[in-house]
């Protein structure tokens, strides 16, 4: 058994070129599928992480408030507080498009938005300086905002600096009460139009900036992500009772999301897995190849082989353990090479790909499989030569 | 080259040839301490060709003893190859029975076969059969390697092999470093380091020219003396008349078995 082990070697390195045109098969097919597994990895764990930074206790209620039927803001807060041992937390959320503006400067990238006071702890938001929105604020719709890191720096320098002063959202002047802790990683550049480019506003005012008048959109935060199916049968039954028509709105839980995202990230594995797997198939069509090309180079060999003895089976087990030692050869070096540009091309198109043990092992069993597999045909023809005929050949 | 052509050529059952009539007189064997190391008894070997049978081997029935130094002599085509093959092991009989050293080969599977061929039988070789990508130490350890030995026993029997041919030193020598006549001498370390009972010799200076096979003739004699049981397969009478006994083949039968210089009135 060894013997066939250092035999396997010695007939792949004597025929170095022709070794290496066949293991490149293998090589380039375990790459692939370490190199794409350990792409689609890294960039849907990518996604996923920001998913979860969004909050996954989060349920997002979207409604299409027609004239006939409609939920009110009192509705809603009725509907969370009877149920508030569900949840931890709830706002209504009134996107405003506009401008803002401190003396000259003005940003039109900023997003504004209509908030409660939950809003901070729904979004498990930290404050940098001052208070954030109070109830007293949505029950008079009084003018004050809370702004987020890139706003405060940009009109006013810092953090501190911003508190007090006013800036006017679409003409009308609002009071800065506090401002948002930075919400990307100090290494991160602050962006305009990033996430740390924003202004809360009281919702209440936020309806009267909009001029429509009415809120599609609430967030709720349940205290408990296992309750997810019992919060939105709570929600469904709520809301079907108001608009008797399931259209009218939707229900949708971030966990779910997840959910499918994680589903659908072990998909796209598989499938180029799978891509990556039918190169592997064609370069085990390779080595079939090369290995009957060999047999038939070396039927001579084999005859002298048998004259002195060697069993069938003998015969047999050479030829396939060099078939097998060919292709994890080329599994190793696929490997090498996987891990390897896994890295390169994932900086090259910015993104963070790290090959993954699944990937390797299964494509280097794949490889090592593949090269008994077929290995087999060859060696079993070798195997069967008559060793008179053997003898005679050239 | 009729020979040759049985390449192509499958074996198959005879019913109703020469041999089949022949078969039925069998021979007891001899059960006595003198049992010849071989014993062919009316061998024969068919090969259907197209729609004819060919009898390559036609009721062949022959004994060898130990430590003799027999030439099997005939033209090409006159059957010699396929009775070699059969002595070797290297086939079977399609009808007729073979006893080496008293076991019946005639009826072994591939694998018993192979087995005989690795402890009973040393094959030398018109073209020596080496293999060229090993070293002279590799291939005359093959055969000890196909029979189980452990490393260090190999490489000590294959070393004193080679030193018996003399190129000991050149142990690590690939074949294509060497001339015909040392690599003639490489193919007889490695039909010698099994120890087997018969060395059998397929034209053995076919491929030298006269002054090396000078020298291999007079090895293998020496070999005989030592009292190994030696059989060369020859087409040349010159090199038939080295051995002490010779067979005469001719269309698939023995038409001359008997000692060297009765041989030589013989032609």
């Amino acid at each position: 058994m060894l013997n066939s082990f250092s035999l396997a070697l010695k007939s792949i390195w004597s025929n170095k070129m022709r070794s290496f045109l066949t293991m490149l098969g293998i090589i380039i097919g375990v790459a692939a599928v370490i190199i794409l597994v350990g792409l689609v990895n890294g960039q849907m764990s990518y996604m996923k992480e920001s998913f979860s930074d969004m909050g996954t206790n989060l349920i997002s209620v979207n409604l299409t408030n027609v004239n006939s039927r409609s939920v009110s803001d009192e509705e809603m807060y009725e509907f969370y507080t009877e149920n508030i041992d569900y949840f931890d937390a709830m706002s209504p959320n009134v996107t405003v498009s506009g401008t803002i503006k401190s003396g000259n400067e003005s940003l039109s990238s900023t997003t504004i938005t209509g908030v409660s006071e939950e809003y901070l702890t729904l979004k498990s938001m930290e404050l940098e300086s001052g208070r954030f929105i109070q109830y007293s604020d949505l029950a008079s719709r009084q003018k004050v905002c809370v702004i987020g890191y890139y706003v405060a720096t940009e009109f006013y320098g810092s953090a501190e600096a911003a508190l007090g002063d006013t800036l006017s959202i679409n003409g009308d002047r609002y009071t800065i009460v506090g401002t948002v802790e930075r919400q990307t990683s100090d290494s991160d550049e602050v962006e305009e139009g990033g996430s740390d480019d924003f202004v809360f506003i009281p919702y209440t005012a936020a309806v009267e900036l909009a001029r429509n008048g009415t809120i599609n959109n609430y967030t709720f935060a349940m205290s408990d992500v296992e309750q997810t199916e019992t919060v939105k049968g709570l929600l469904n039954t709520f809301l079907y009772s108001i608009f008797k028509n399931e259209d009218l709105y939707s229900i949708t839980a971030m966990s779910e999301l997840l959910d499918s995202l994680n589903s659908m990230i072990a998909m796209m594995s598989m499938m180029l897995g799978g891509i990556g797997g039918i190169s592997l198939l064609v370069a085990g069509v390779g080595v079939m190849n090369i290995m009957l090309v060999s047999v038939t180079e070396r039927t001579r060999e084999i005859g002298i082989r048998n004259s002195l003895g060697a069993k069938r089976s003998t015969i047999m087990q050479q030829f396939v353990i060099e078939a097998a030692v060919t292709s994890s050869l080329g599994g190793l070096m696929g490997i090498a090479l996987g891990c390897g540009l896994t890295g390169v091309i994932g900086k090259v198109i910015g993104m963070t790909a790290v090959p993954t043990v699944g990937a390797i092992a299964v494509s280097f069993s794949v490889s090592v499989g593949i090269g008994l597999l077929f290995g087999y045909m060859p060696a079993s023809r070798a195997a069967k030569l008559n060793p008179i005929d053997a003898l005679r050949s050239d | 080259m009729a020979a040759k052509a049985f390449r192509f050529l499958r074996r198959i059952p005879s019913k109703d040839s020469s041999c089949a009539a022949e078969s039925g007189r069998s021979q007891k064997m001899d059960t006595d301490g003198n049992a010849p190391l071989i014993e062919l008894r009316n061998i024969c070997k068919i090969y259907q060709m197209g729609t004819e049978q060919v009898h390559a081997n036609d009721g062949i029935s022959l004994k060898i003893s130990r430590g003799e130094f027999v030439a099997i002599v005939g033209k090409s085509g006159s059957g010699k190859s396929t009775l070699m093959n059969i002595i070797g092991a290297l086939d079977v009989p399609t009808e007729g029975e073979y006893y080496l050293d008293g076991e019946d080969v005639s009826h072994m599977s591939e694998d018993q076969l192979a087995e005989i061929r690795n402890k009973m039988i040393g094959f030398i070789f018109q073209q020596y059969n080496l293999l060229l990508r090993d070293n002279l130490l590799e291939n005359v350890e093959l055969p000890l390697l196909y029979a189980g030995y452990s490393k260090s026993e190999r490489k000590e029997k294959a070393m004193r092999s080679l030193e018996r041919v003399g190129l000991a030193d050149k142990w690590f020598n690939k074949p294509s470093q060497l001339s015909g006549g040392q690599q003639q001498r490489v193919s007889i370390a490695r039909a010698l380091a099994g120890n087997p009972s018969l060395i059998l010799a397929d034209e053995p200076t076919g491929a030298l020219d006269s002054k090396t096979s000078r020298e291999v003739l007079d090895f293998l004699k020496e070999l005989n003396r030592e009292g190994n049981t030696i059989i060369i397969i020859t087409h040349d009478n010159s090199i038939a008349m080295e051995a002490k006994r010779v067979v005469r083949i001719k269309d698939g039968k023995i038409n001359f078995d008997g000692d060297v210089e009765k041989y030589a009135e013989f032609v």
